[in-house]
């Protein structure tokens, strides 16, 4: 009864945030600029749970998500301005093509351990980069552009939400667990009958699938995409892990924070550039030697927890 | 050889590159039968658990269990023929609770789909308490019950040994491999253990194969008994036999060699 | 026959990004051979160099040798610096956090170089006159000339350090079993030191190497040939001195045959090509030998 109260409460969480955005923006409290801003938010928040799936769960190490973003983003893209299909099912399209790469990629790739697999990612991400680049249909150096604007932020509020209900759903089950089991002893895992191979490939293709969703929104919401490391290619796969390191790996509600907190302060600092690309780094190296596990430590934010923390009690969940 | 054999070892061999670790081993275990393997330091005793559970490659010789061929499968494949083990430097999932150690542990058996799992339904939900309620059992059985929530790592050795006993009980093994199962036990926990052994076999009718260097154990509970020595089988037979076997006797104590 | 001239061409050309390229790969192999960790900054630490043969020549108003000196030295310091404030911490945790470390490094050496030396790329000093050399159908470069010629010096300099001094064999202790060393009475801490400052020299040469043949450095020219030149060393084989130089090499030509064949954008999907199909059919490199996982 409980866990129904607590799944009805977060509920009408969810759908106040929505009411109150579409109020304000109604008043003019919040331009369309802080829309915009929000919509970039829960797109990062896609991209950062679904690497989450890979890295943080399954203790594999991709840096070559940026890739799988890419896929979904041209590919749908080319959906709906060249065969003019609608967005939502251009949207699955682009997360299925960027899945099934996930798989092909996955099945070689992940034999890999380590820093291999990383580096082997990361050269993946740039080959699907330059294979962009010289694809005329798709607009090839010049970068596509005349891309309609399709997304809202209630369809990328609604993605995101899907996302992270899915990827908890997930962990939280038996295939999930495999996967915790593989991250935590390989050995182990498959002398107790799990198919190692199986499950890192399995939660690739999931993450694949989410970041190729979050890149069709991503090119309808920008309307223009280029082929540029800082968009499609290893920077941008950087950006998305600093985002998930600082919220912790194996901690969806890190993640999701983090998400928020790191695209909306870039916002307010524009001015500052410069010195937030020196100040990330350090962070990211500070929280590694000081608070490897990241700001949440592997836990998760619930609302038992914050209620019991404002009673003053110890929260203590741990991936509940 | 009897017919009636449940696990079938026939002239195994393991090599890493120029040493034979074990050579030309034979021996086969009947159903509920409670067999130690023991010998000196290095005599490939954990090479031969390894060969057994996929975790080395098997170099020559084949390994058979209910009539499954079982030589150079994945450790998955053999996990799911009903083979599980523990390990002798303990691999729990140190970070995870113990209850979820265990709940890994039930993967086989795991029936309701991905979709089922992604969107909560009600199989899932049925299911996941099922499996929730197996766990608490083997925890029971192994008499930590109230040290579920616990996470595995933070236990004391002792209590990581049974977890790790309870966790391979969650496969529903027909055979059970205890590698070093007493090693870093006080005597009391030791004579818990046999006790615990015991009951698994006759209730829960395990075929059980041990590696043990606790002697007093091991002729206490092995009804039969393997000795390696330098990855060959020396001597086979029950507790009485082989204490008073020459070449046990020598490779002990380092007797004179051929 | 023209395109076989071409190609000869490209193949001297290869030969002479190849050498950088190993330069750079030689300074990823020791410090993985010693510490099992990706660099990921060392690519970087090429580009600093670079800058620093920049002020050392137009600041400094030094000859290119000297100047190269002073670029390897300040390299050096950098590198030492770095693996004692970012890595030396880390020692002992999971692979994947001091990989994340190199990359906040890598990360932060870029940004800072963008704000001191300016995100617009410098066209380098040139201390040695341009000249060509003419060899029958193809040619050859005064400056191809300089790259062969201080990486065929630079390399057996460090041959030699590497297998006839007493450093060398220690450093080859360390990277056998860190413990067994320690027990040895070797200084650990101080080889490691030694072998990120001797990696980051040669990779600062590099840096003025390819600064003087482009004609160009900018705060970003460390992230491609950096990692170009980490698949070369995993192509060699990782870890190991030769494999370094032969990786380098390998793909420093391949790419440039790619460029003859078609599109010259294509060249920069080689190396991560190349990267895949070593990793799946022969994860060792070329000159490594097959290890074992123990269980």
């Amino acid at each position: 009864m409980a866990n129904k109260l607590s799944g009805l409460l977060k509920v009408a969480l969810l759908v106040l945030v929505y009411a109150a955005v579409q109020f304000l923006e109604g008043r003019g409290i919040l331009l369309p600029y802080h829309v915009q801003i929000l919509s970039l938010c829960c797109i990062n928040i896609i991209l950062v749970v679904s690497l989450n799936l890979i890295n943080g769960f399954t203790g594999q190490f991709s840096i070559g998500h940026a890739g799988f973003f890419a896929i979904g983003a041209y590919l749908s893209a080319y959906l709906t301005v060249k065969l003019q299909l609608p967005f939502i099912p251009a949207i699955i399209c682009g997360g299925i093509l960027a899945g099934l790469t996930g798989l092909a990629v996955g099945l070689p790739a992940l034999r890999l351990r380590g820093d291999y697999l990383a580096i082997a990612t990361l050269g993946f991400g740039e080959i699907i980069r330059v294979i962009i680049l010289n694809t005329d249909a798709v607009g090839g150096a010049r970068g596509f552009s005349g891309i309609p604007k399709y997304t809202t932020f209630g369809l990328a509020y609604l993605t995101a939400i899907i996302t992270v209900v899915v990827i908890r759903n997930f962990v939280a089950s038996d295939y999930g667990r495999a996967c915790l089991a593989v991250r935590e002893d390989e050995i182990a895992a498959e002398s107790l009958g799990v198919n190692s191979t199986y499950f890192k490939v399995l939660a690739f293709a999931l993450g694949a699938f989410f970041a190729g969703a979050a890149g069709a929104l991503f090119s309808h919401y920008l309307q223009y995409m280029a082929p540029t490391p800082s968009q499609i290619g290893f920077v941008k796969s950087i950006d998305i892990l600093i985002m998930l390191v600082l919220g912790g790996l194996g901690s969806i509600t890190g993640s999701v924070v983090a998400a928020i907190v790191l695209t909306v302060i870039p916002e307010f600092l524009r001015g500052f550039a410069e010195y937030r690309m020196i100040l990330y780094p350090i962070l990211l190296m500070a929280v590694m030697i000081y608070r490897p596990s990241g700001l949440m430590a592997g836990r998760e934010l619930t609302l038992k927890g914050l209620t019991e923390l404002f009673k003053g009690a110890k929260t203590r969940a741990y991936h509940s | 050889m009897p017919t009636t054999a449940e696990l079938m070892v026939n002239d195994l061999s393991v090599q890493f590159g120029g040493l034979k670790a074990v050579n030309e081993v034979s021996f086969s275990l009947e159903p509920q039968t409670l067999a130690g393997l023991i010998g000196p330091n290095g005599a490939g005793k954990t090479t031969i658990f390894n060969a057994l559970t996929g975790l080395c490659p098997v170099t020559g010789g084949e390994i058979s269990f209910n009539d499954n061929k079982l030589t150079n499968q994945p450790p998955h494949t053999i996990a799911r023929c009903g083979i599980a083990r523990t390990f002798q430097n303990i691999r729990l999932f140190n970070n995870l609770s113990v209850l979820d150690n265990l709940r890994i542990a039930y993967h086989k058996n795991r029936r309701y789909s991905l979709l089922c799992g992604l969107f909560r339904s009600p199989r899932f939900h049925r299911e996941e308490a099922e499996i929730t309620a197996r766990a608490k059992e083997a925890l029971d059985l192994v008499g930590l019950a109230d040290k579920a929530e616990h996470l595995a790592g933070s236990l004391p050795y002792g209590e990581q040994r049974r977890v790790e006993i309870a966790r391979a009980l969650m496969l529903n093994p027909q055979l059970l491999l205890l590698d070093e199962p007493a090693a870093g036990m006080n005597p009391h926990e030791t004579q818990t253990l046999l006790e615990l052994i015991r009951q698994l076999r006759d209730n829960l009718k395990l075929t059980i194969l041990l590696i043990e260097h606790d002697m007093k154990l091991v002729m206490n509970l092995c009804e039969r008994i393997f000795v390696l020595d330098y990855g060959h089988l020396i001597a086979t037979g029950d507790p009485r036999s082989i204490q008073s076997d020459r070449r046990v006797v020598e490779a002990y104590l380092g007797g004179s060699r051929p | 026959m023209s395109w076989q001239i071409a190609a000869l061409q490209q193949l001297i050309n290869g030969l002479a990004v190849g050498s950088v390229y190993a330069l750079i790969a030689l300074g990823y192999t020791m410090v993985y051979g010693i510490i099992k960790l990706i660099n990921f900054a060392h690519g970087d630490i090429y580009m600093l160099g670079a800058y620093f043969g920049f002020y050392a020549i137009t600041m400094l108003k030094l000859p290119l040798l000297p100047a190269m000196l002073v670029s390897m030295v300040a390299a050096a310091i950098v590198g030492v610096l770095l693996e004692r404030i970012a890595y030396r911490p880390l020692r002992s945790s999971p692979r994947i956090s001091v990989l994340i470390t190199a990359i906040g490094a890598s990360l932060l050496f870029q940004s800072t170089a963008q704000l001191v030396f300016g995100a617009s790329f410098r066209p380098f000093p040139q201390a040695m006159p341009f000249r060509r050399i003419q060899l029958g159908p193809v040619f050859i470069t005064n400056r191809q000339l300089l790259i062969f010629g201080v990486a065929v010096l630079l390399m057996v300099i460090l041959h030699v350090l590497v297998t006839y001094t007493k450093f060398g064999k220690a450093m080859r202790a360390v990277a056998r079993d860190k413990e067994a060393a320690l027990l040895m009475g070797i200084n650990v801490d101080r080889i490691i030191s030694a072998t990120f400052a001797l990696g980051s020299a040669l990779a600062a040469t590099a840096g003025i190497l390819v600064g003087m043949y482009y004609n160009r450095i900018d705060p970003y020219m460390g992230m491609m040939p950096g990692l170009k030149a980490f698949v070369a060393a995993v192509l060699g084989g990782i870890g190991i001195v030769p494999g370094a130089v032969v990786g380098g090499l390998l793909m420093g030509v391949a790419e440039n045959l790619v460029v003859t064949l078609g599109s010259s954008t294509l060249r920069d999907a080689v190396a991560f090509a190349v990267l895949i199909v070593v990793l799946l059919f022969r994860p060792n490199g070329l000159l490594g030998k097959k290890g074992m996982e123990k269980v």
